[in-house]
């Protein structure tokens, strides 16, 4: 079992530094996207405008099974670093397949939320609550669509050149992200699905 | 087919037909120039594609001095306007002046002062911290595209359609969609959205360039106060821009999708966009006047001939104004009526924000002190500034007081003041940076009998136009008037604000002479080009113009003012052999980017809904292209390096 940082040339090795360095400066600021968002939800969250409340609106289970779908695909990803950085292409491929495949279903349930609650008339322009949450939740789950859509374009890489020095350093990256977007999903769920029931 | 899009668009009256015709003759003017001298593909491989941060720097600073122009036509209109309109009057009909005031204060933020400071930040910053790059040159030239999309826009505005009528920040309920269905609050979000989430990727990058590119030997505390103030700026962007793009994206949906965030019914709370947009709004004052801070730092120790007083206290100064910054943003509303204890808060919070700006003054001052002072071009600008933004931080600190505040609120006092602080601190700042950097961009030195001439233009013309300001201000005149009651004695001031505006354009135009006669008589001050200053920082230790490669050999440093020193001792900064540098290869990949971006922002903006569709999978395309391309880098072998270098000093 070699251990792939110790093969790093140097210069791969600078540029992986520099590149890890600025795209956590990316994530502190996408952090602060969010921070926005959590507190205009946090002062809009009473204005049902005679519409429904959180309360009335959200079922805990169900939101439990997309939390849980998401941080069983940061684990997969997780995984699938490990793997990267061990230099094992196939095993890199499968673990992210499976993070890939777990995102969709993410995807799909929370669509399936959202298409609910447009259905019975409670979408995005019945109240100034209804705004904040549609927003704030919509906007993590585009991040988990577009890091969805990089993921898939990574795996074509990886597939094609192998684990190349930049394609791990991507992996890395991406993994980053995953691990950002569900520290976010931890937030939205505690304070938007599980402060109305406590 | 095309949205909101009709021809009507384009018919809006004999003034801005003035306007249409004047900038389609230009832009073909150029374009044609361009043709003719078939300078094409000489612009295209050298400057537009390049990923050379110095080029990215100037081509920042050619589009905001454009811009200038435009920005400063504005302000024009709106003196003369002005000075009119005493009991009516005026040429001027209430929706065109409120689109001026409005593209007046847009352009001159967003597309004059930042891209100003962003191109100084390129030019400089590598070369001062000894590095031949920033950390992610590609990203670099997509930041300053983004931009030329966001400033594209706000052009077309004039041309296509209509702008925003609701004032540079577009406070809702003015900014939605019922008080202002048209395309000019889209135009608006758009222009800004896209040239601000430039920034963004400018600000993450340039951190990066000062944490992880940096030669040996440069530690924090040795780094010239420049870089500090870039980082401190450039912190507040990473910080503040996001809560812009997220605040104009919650706007974006109430205007598009029916959304209620800000809205005057349905549950939206339009205070909420006011906290917001001034959470980012009072760090990007920071952003602008923290790197004029740094060059004025520079520009006295070289000046004086001294090294710079007070060096840690001014790092610690800046790095307190970047943390505080964050927490005065109410100062812009104390009429909200937030209460007595959180007025208080903010307004002690704001005077405090003085404290390290004083400390930094107080430094500028010790460092002349007892100083050879050359009276320079940026040495003056340097001096016009203390005495300017002296005045208009008392002015600031006095609104600070909640009370005072409520009769100072949106005033001609309050323009006064920011204008005090703006003008003198960042365009200042900038002039003199650009008159002291030129030599290292360009290898020539600015005309200094000009320069002197645009300085007392500027500083003059500014204190007779904004000095009755003050005034209006506290005889009771808001801002924003597109006319006043005749009765109020109000118009001989505003006459001498118009004045003031004349005398500015003289000083403008001193910098225009100032240019022609620099190229010109360019024979005679390209000799000591390299160090025309006496400069103490690494930039001054390399040819002019600057390499493309920037260092020859990396420097290592072992002090603070490391060319100074090196001077000093005779000892090289760079000892030891050439070795092979890696460069990044042009590409054109950013042009495309943010040229879908350009096409997404128009689209939307008239509900081309396939066209921006088309642009959204575009820009996706063009995303996975670049992240496909290997090959983006090349080498220039040492034997090489040692003869370019040895061509330089020759
Ligand atoms: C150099 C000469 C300048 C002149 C003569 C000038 C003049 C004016 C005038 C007449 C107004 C409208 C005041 C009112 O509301 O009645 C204004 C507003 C404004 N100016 Fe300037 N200006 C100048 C430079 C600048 C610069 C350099 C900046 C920023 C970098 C700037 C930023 C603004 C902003 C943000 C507003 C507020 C716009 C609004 O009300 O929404 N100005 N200026
Ligand atoms: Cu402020």
């Amino acid at each position: 079992m070699t251990d792939r940082s110790l093969a790093l040339t140097h210069e791969a090795y600078a540029t992986q530094d520099v590149t890890v360095f600025g795209f956590w400066l990316y994530l502190m600021s996408d952090c602060l996207i969010f921070a926005s968002l959590f507190a205009t939800y946090a002062v809009l969250h009473t204005n049902t405008f005679g519409g429904p409340d959180a309360r009335s609106l959200f079922s805990l289970p169900y939101v439990l099974a997309e939390t849980l779908i998401l941080l069983t695909s940061s684990f997969t990803a997780g995984l699938g670093i490990l793997a990267a950085r061990r230099d094992r292409a196939r095993e890199t491929i499968a673990w992210f397949a499976v993070t890939l495949l777990l995102s969709l279903s993410f995807l799909g349930l929370e669509i399936h939320e959202f298409a609910g609650l447009v259905a019975a008339g409670n979408g995005p322009s019945r109240s100034g609550f209804l705004s904040a949450y549609f927003t704030l939740v919509g906007t993590h789950g585009l991040h988990v669509a577009l890091g969805s859509l990089w993921m898939l374009v990574l795996l074509v890489q990886v597939a094609f050149r192998g684990l190349s020095d930049t394609n791990v350093r991507r992996l890395t990256l991406l993994a980053l992200f995953w691990h950002f977007l569900d520290i976010i999903w931890v937030l939205i769920f505690t304070i938007v699905y599980l402060f109305p029931f406590i | 087919m095309f949205g909101r899009l009709t021809i009507a668009a384009v018919e809006q009256g004999p003034i801005v037909l003035g306007a249409q015709i004047f900038i389609v003759i230009g832009t073909l003017a150029v374009l044609g120039a361009l043709t003719y001298f078939r300078k094409w593909s000489w612009l295209w491989n050298e400057w537009l594609t390049s990923l050379d941060a110095k080029k990215i720097g100037v081509m920042y600073i050619v589009v905001a001095l454009v811009m200038l122009v435009r920005g400063g036509i504005d302000a024009i209109m709106m003196r003369l306007q002005q000075a009119l309109a005493a009991g009516g009057g005026g040429y001027l009909p209430p929706q065109h002046f409120q689109q001026v005031f409005t593209g007046h204060g847009v352009i001159m933020i967003f597309f004059v002062a930042m891209p100003l400071m962003l191109g100084l930040i390129n030019v400089v910053l590598p070369l001062q911290i000894g590095a031949r790059d920033v950390a992610f040159p590609f990203l670099n030239s997509l930041s300053f595209w983004l931009f030329v999309s966001g400033a594209a826009l706000m052009m077309l505005s004039l041309v296509v359609g209509e702008f925003s009528t609701a004032g540079w920040l577009a406070y809702p309920p003015l900014s939605e969609l019922r008080y202002s269905p048209g395309v000019g609050v889209d135009y608006y979000i758009w222009a800004v959205q896209i040239a601000g989430i430039g920034s963004l990727l400018s600000g993450i990058n340039f951190i990066t360039t000062i944490f992880k590119k940096r030669c040996p030997g440069m530690t924090l505390m040795r780094m010239p106060i420049f870089v500090w103030t870039v980082l401190g700026s450039m912190l507040l962007v990473v910080f503040a821009f996001p809560v812009l793009t997220a605040t104009l994206g919650m706007l974006t949906l109430d205007r598009y999708l029916g959304m209620h965030f800000f809205t005057a019914g349905g549950g939206g709370n339009m205070m909420m966009y006011v906290n917001l947009i001034w959470t980012w709004g009072h760090p990007e004052v920071y952003v602008l006047v923290l790197p004029a801070f740094g060059v004025f730092s520079e520009v006295v120790a070289v000046f004086s001939q001294k090294r710079l007083f007070g060096y840690p206290s001014m790092v610690l100064a800046t790095m307190a104004i970047t943390v505080f910054s964050f927490i005065v943003w109410l100062h812009h509303f104390f009429t909200m009526g937030a209460g007595a204890d959180v007025n208080a808060f903010f307004g002690i919070m704001t005077m405090i924000i003085a404290i390290p700006t004083g400390v930094k003054i107080f430094n500028w001052i010790f460092t002349m002190y007892r100083g050879r002072i050359l009276f320079t071009t940026p040495m003056l600008w340097f001096l016009g500034f203390v005495a300017l933004f002296t005045i208009g931080g008392m002015a600031g600190v006095l609104m600070a007081v909640p009370p005072a505040d409520f009769e100072l609120h949106n005033s001609l006092f309050l323009v006064a003041h920011f204008h005090t602080m703006i003008v003198s601190g960042v365009l200042f700042g900038d002039f003199a940076a650009i008159t002291y950097w030129m030599p290292k961009i360009f290898g020539f030195r600015l005309d200094e009998k000009w320069g002197a001439r645009a300085f007392w233009g500027w500083t003059v013309g500014f204190m007779v136009a904004f000095i009755p300001l003050y005034v209006l201000g506290l005889m009771g005149a808001t801002r924003r008037l597109d006319h006043y009651p005749a009765g109020l004695g109000w118009q001989p001031l505003f006459i001498m604000a118009g004045i003031g505006v004349c005398i500015i354009v003289l000083g403008f135009v001193s910098q225009l002479m100032q240019i022609f006669v620099s190229i010109r008589d360019r024979a005679r001050t390209t000799a000591d080009a390299a160090d025309p200053w006496n400069g103490r920082t690494l930039e001054w230790s390399v040819p002019s113009p600057a390499p493309f490669y920037n260092f020859a050999k990396t420097p290592k440093i072992s002090s603070r003012d490391a060319y100074w020193e090196a001077k000093r001792t005779g000892e090289s900064l760079a000892p030891g052999a050439y070795e092979d540098i890696v460069l990044p290869k042009n590409t054109p990949m950013g042009i495309y980017l943010a040229g879908t971006a350009f096409f997404f922002g128009f689209a939307v903006i008239w509900h081309i809904w396939w066209l921006a569709a088309l642009a959204a999978l575009a820009f996706l395309v063009f995303l996975v292209m670049r992240s496909l391309m290997e090959d983006t880098e090349y080498v220039i072998p040492a034997a090489r390096v040692a003869a370019l270098d040895a061509a330089h000093s020759a």
